[in-house]
């Protein structure tokens, strides 16, 4: 018997986890994936909002508002890429002026820090790469970037290492409730436990629908973007949205936290919930909006084009906490944008829930310290010569576009909750992420997650049961082949 | 009569040349632009051949498989028997540029020869 | 710091013909830094037959090309260091490299010769939509894993792009007992050789669909499938000529980028059009006593051309080293301080290495490379010095897919009194 099941090993389940790894509990995360981050949390923005949008007295508006302010800290605690880059909303007419004003004053309801209206002249000193066309924008400090993947497997990696167990491959078909809590069906088996939480992403209403008479409805609303090369350069420091107008949304431009420059999202509700496949008037749609902005981007550095799935739920809320008619049951539904910048508050608000209802004592040994992959490039040229003296694997670079060593990819196999597959090695290291999409670096990847597992590079997948890399041996179909 | 046609591999021009035979006799070849499309045709006709280039097993060497040639060039209709001599083929290493690694392929009378060196694996 | 006469970064086809050469032209203190396991670059995978035609006056498969050079690098005792990437490279000629057994090394050069070589333009890079499953790869790393590690990267093959990688890797996977169901390409004609189309397509059955691309891309895991569509004009695609393909594996050939991100750093001046370095007569880049040869400086259309040019490199940076160590008076007597002429590339000729030229520092001949932006038949390349015609050579063919050259006499040059351009074009008559 579980203390806690969390569904979903996403960055809301492992920001849950990680909350309540303070807690003496036992607490398993369940993934139908072959790892943490692998749906919703592995395709977004990247974007720590500043809350300025959310409607005030909201969900949102709160766990982004302390999301956002908890940010920092934590990512010296859990040690991963954050930088409070700072954003701007661009208005590009007059007639739209009454609408940037009505965000402002909404962002002062808010109690934004810092918040202002900067006119064109500043606007365009701040970032001179703008599109002359903008005439002024909201300017909020407090926008920041970080590393989804990044964030992602800290709080897992930090959960695991304070006794939080994590089973993948393991995807929840039925729940019903017994009179200790609830029994869940699995592939693998029945579970039980106390409580469970669902922090199942595009998937949540189909576990809260389970237990609640109060159905919930959820949308995937895909979302597609494109990746500039790093040699595309600082074209924008800041986070540059486009005032929503009556033309659209309008998508967003900014660095990431390793110094691409991201663009996008489009918005466009999808009744699949397995496709998150980018579509051609998708990426036009993006490189149009986003030059609407940054006239200037070089569309012929893009390295890559991808697509994730906000989970939207009709009421357009978060949904956190138990159904009235569900006790131990604790959603963390809906978890669309600003998503990503609130899971530190649901992390904690969801954690106080269950231990309202479970008391739990201390975890004495609980270390809410976790250190990351060590980049040797952040480090000195005399301390990384030491490094490579002390262990010759951080000499070896495999991923040449990303200058990623043989060093960091064995870290980010035998770290808590290791990767098995080269997703899971990019997601960690970045080893094929750069310019040449992993061209290069693919087969030296595979070669060392065989022999780290002792398993054939037969058995070495993209991303799991089923992305096979390689199919077989050379030759070794010859036979069935007409000559 | 038979008619063939052939794109001619002599430059990048790519000429479409056709090749009338009677009774397996070439009795004309058109199409050409140059001297070098006809003999090309002529020869494409009467008995194609082509160099085979592929990779064959090496046990106990420091990569796992060493590439190959066919010596000289072979009947193309052989080029599937020549694979399939191949593909139940392993050599020890080393493995040396220019070691023939399989004589008389497929009865072709041309030998398979490695085109590279295999050195032996240092465990 | 060690210090070097001449750095070679990448121990490719380009960077030991540039040692050898070197070597051979009187310097004695050579580095080769080579990022792989071995020397010889992409030549290893490339175990297909055809190069060497020129150099060697026979037909050699990639590895047998390289080793001749590697023997000669060896003959030479040219030291080199494998496993060995190079970080950065400041303009006074300071190398950062690193490796697991030397650490990290800091070497000083009096010359450096860039010879990276290119990589593959990626599904990224191209934009196609859809899914992204495992299945799909560049058709060089494909050869890696099918010709180096032994292994198939999938059974049920489409193709994207005719480049001759891509046409290579039709006829390989099919050797190797895969179904190579079709080779699509978005142009009107082939980027690669007759020989390979006929040889590598044409032998098995296998059809090339000009004017046709991938929309889309099936499969959440592994690829199930790919549709193919044929395109107008401007390369869109044409609604109701969609076509579906079961296939676990897509490979693309889709074109190849010089890799000039050390290039870049240092500050050498590029030229967008060929994605390499700006180089003059000496194929010395804007930074003096930085050459740059082979693909990435240009991608070239046979390897025998990039050992002549990285020859040429090598010559020239023993002459740049030379001519360094000579007192200022000696350097006024070589007159070699002229005006550098600018080449310029028109109507169909997209660029030209070099890009510009010095009369007083050229050889009596140079080779001048360039590649044409569409097929031309019948049509004359023509030289202009200023507004006067001194060549008008008809070809029969000139496809983008090959690259083409002209030679250049500086008797010729010198002759004209008050030379401005040397423009080289594509004329129908």
């Amino acid at each position: 018997m579980y203390d806690v099941i969390i569904i979903g090993a996403g960055v809301t389940g492992s920001a849950i986890a990680r909350e309540l790894s303070r807690y003496q509990l036992k607490i398993s995360v369940i993934e139908k994936g072959e790892d943490v981050c692998c749906e919703t949390s592995k395709a977004n923005s990247g974007i720590v909002h500043s809350g300025i949008d959310c409607k005030p007295g909201t969900v949102k508006a709160r766990m982004n508002i302390l999301g956002n302010e908890k940010m920092e800290a934590l990512s010296k605690e859990l040690d991963f890429p954050f930088k409070q880059n700072g954003s701007l909303i661009l208005c590009f007419s007059e007639e739209d002026r009454p609408r940037l004003n009505q965000l402002y004053e909404q962002g002062i309801a808010n109690r934004i820090p810092g918040i202002r209206i900067v006119e064109k002249e500043e606007l365009h000193n701040l970032e001179p790469n703008i599109s002359d066309e903008a005439i002024a924008a909201v300017y909020a400090p407090t926008g920041g970037i970080v590393c989804p993947f990044g964030m992602n497997i800290a709080f897992a990696e930090n959960a695991a290492e304070n006794g939080v167990e994590f089973l993948f491959h393991t995807e929840v078909t039925d729940i019903r409730k017994i009179p200790q809590g609830y029994v869940l069906t699995t592939n693998e088996g029945e579970l039980q436990t106390r409580c469970v939480v669902n922090a199942a992403g595009i998937h949540a209403d189909k576990f809260h629908n389970m237990v609640s008479e109060h159905q919930i409805h959820i949308t995937p609303r895909l979302g597609e973007y494109c990746l500039l090369d790093k040699t595309a350069g600082k074209l924008v420091e800041k986070t540059i949205f486009q005032l929503p107008t009556r033309l659209g949304k309008g998508v967003l431009v900014t660095p990431t936290v390793h110094g691409n420059i991201l663009m996008g999202p489009t918005a466009r509700d999808s009744d699949d919930r397995e496709s998150t496949d980018t579509t051609a008037e998708g990426l036009a749609q993006v490189i149009e909006s986003a030059k609407r902005s940054v006239p200037v981007l070089p569309i012929r550095q893009i390295i890559t084009s991808f697509c994730g799935s906000r989970a939207h739920e009709d009421g357009g809320e978060f949904i956190l906490g138990e159904p009235e008619d569900a006790p131990g049951f604790f959603d963390a539904a809906g978890i669309e944008s600003p998503g990503l910048t609130s899971t530190p508050a649901i992390g904690c608000y969801i954690a106080e829930l269950v231990c309202g209802l479970l008391s739990p004592a201390e975890n004495p040994n609980f270390n809410g310290r976790r250190t990351g992959i060590l980049d040797p490039k952040t480090l000195s040229k005399e301390a990384y010569a030491q490094l490579i003296r002390e262990q010759p694997a951080y000499g070896n670079i495999i991923c040449r576009c990303e200058t990623v060593t043989e060093g960091e990819i064995l870290d980010a196999i035998h770290r808590p909750l290791g990767a098995r597959s080269l997703d899971g090695i990019k997601r960690r290291t970045r080893a094929g992420m750069g310019r040449c999409q992993s061209g290069f670096c693919s087969p030296k990847v595979m070669e060392i997650l065989a022999r780290e597992y002792h398993i054939s590079p037969l058995d070495i997948t993209k991303s799991g049961n089923g992305a096979d890399m390689i199919v077989g041996r050379t030759k070794e179909y010859i036979q069935e082949v007409s000559p | 009569m038979e008619k063939r046609s052939l794109t001619c591999i002599g430059c990048p021009l790519g000429c479409a040349v056709s090749v009338e035979l009677e009774d397996g006799q070439i009795i004309n070849v058109a199409g050409n632009t140059c001297k070098r499309g006809d003999d090309y045709a002529r020869k494409e006709v009467t008995r194609p051949m082509r160099i085979v280039t592929s990779t064959v097993s090496v046990k106990g060497g420091d990569i796992p498989v060493v590439s190959v040639k066919t010596e000289h060039d072979i009947p193309k209709e052989k080029i599937m028997d020549i694979m399939k001599c191949l593909a139940s083929l392993c050599v020890p290493a080393p493995v040396h540029i220019g070691d023939v690694v399989l004589e008389n392929a497929a009865q072709t009378g041309v030998n398979i020869v490695a085109t590279k060196d295999v050195a032996v694996k240092i465990s | 710091m060690n210090s070097y006469d001449i750095v070679v970064i990448g121990g490719g086809p380009a960077g030991l013909a540039a040692a050898v050469s070197a070597k051979e032209n009187g310097i004695e203190s050579i580095l080769i830094l080579e990022r792989d396991d071995k020397l010889g670059g992409i030549l290893n995978q490339c175990i297909h037959n055809g190069f060497g035609l020129h150099t060697f006056k026979e037909e050699l498969t990639g590895p047998e090309y390289a080793d001749r050079f590697i023997k000669q690098v060896a003959a030479l005792e040219i030291p080199y260091k494998l496993n060995t990437m190079v970080l950065d490279i400041t303009e006074e000629k300071i190398i950062t490299a690193v490796n697991s057994t030397d650490g990290l090394l800091q070497i000083k050069a009096k010359s450096v010769i860039l010879s990276m070589g290119c990589r593959e333009r990626s599904r990224g890079a191209l934009n196609i939509p859809g899914s992204r499953p495992a299945g799909i790869y560049s058709a060089g790393t494909a050869q890696h894993l099918v010709n180096i590690e032994g292994y198939m990267p999938g059974r049920e093959v489409v193709i994207l792009g005719s480049g001759d990688i891509g046409l290579i890797m039709a006829r390989r996977m099919t050797l190797e007992g895969a179904n190579v169901k079709v080779v699509a390409e978005l142009m009107p004609y082939s980027g690669g050789l007759k020989r390979n189309i006929v040889q590598c397509l044409d032998d098995y059955g296998i059809p090339l669909k000009l004017s046709h691309t991938v929309i889309a891309v099936k499969g959440k895991k592994r690829l199930e499938g790919v549709t193919l569509a044929q395109v107008d004009g401007e390369g869109k695609p044409i609604p109701g000529t969609e076509k579906d393909y079961r296939c676990d594996t897509l490979l693309l050939s889709c074109g190849l980028i010089p890799e000039n991100e050390l290039s870049k750093a240092m500050g050498t001046e590029m030229d967008p059009v060929t994605g390499g370095p700006c180089v003059n007569e000496s194929l010395e880049t804007s930074i003096s006593g930085v050459f740059a040869c082979g693909n990435v400086l240009h991608v070239h259309d046979l390897v025998d051309y990039v050992s002549e040019e990285a020859a040429a490199a090598g010559k020239n940076a023993v002459e740049y080293i030379q001519y360094k160590a000579l007192s200022p008076e000696n350097k006024a007597a070589l007159c070699i301080a002229g005006p550098e002429i600018p080449l310029i590339p028109a109507d169909g000729v997209r660029y030209t290495v070099p890009k510009k030229l010095c009369t007083d520092r050229m050889a009596e001949k140079l080779t001048v490379r360039f590649r044409v932006g569409s097929v031309y038949k019948n049509c004359f390349i023509s030289v202009y010095l200023n507004d006067r015609q001194i060549l008008h050579r008809k070809k029969p063919i000139m496809a983008p897919g090959e690259m083409e050259q002209i030679t250049l006499q500086k008797e010729q040059l010198k002759a004209v009194d008050d030379l401005k351009t040397i423009t080289v074009k594509i004329e129908e008559t």
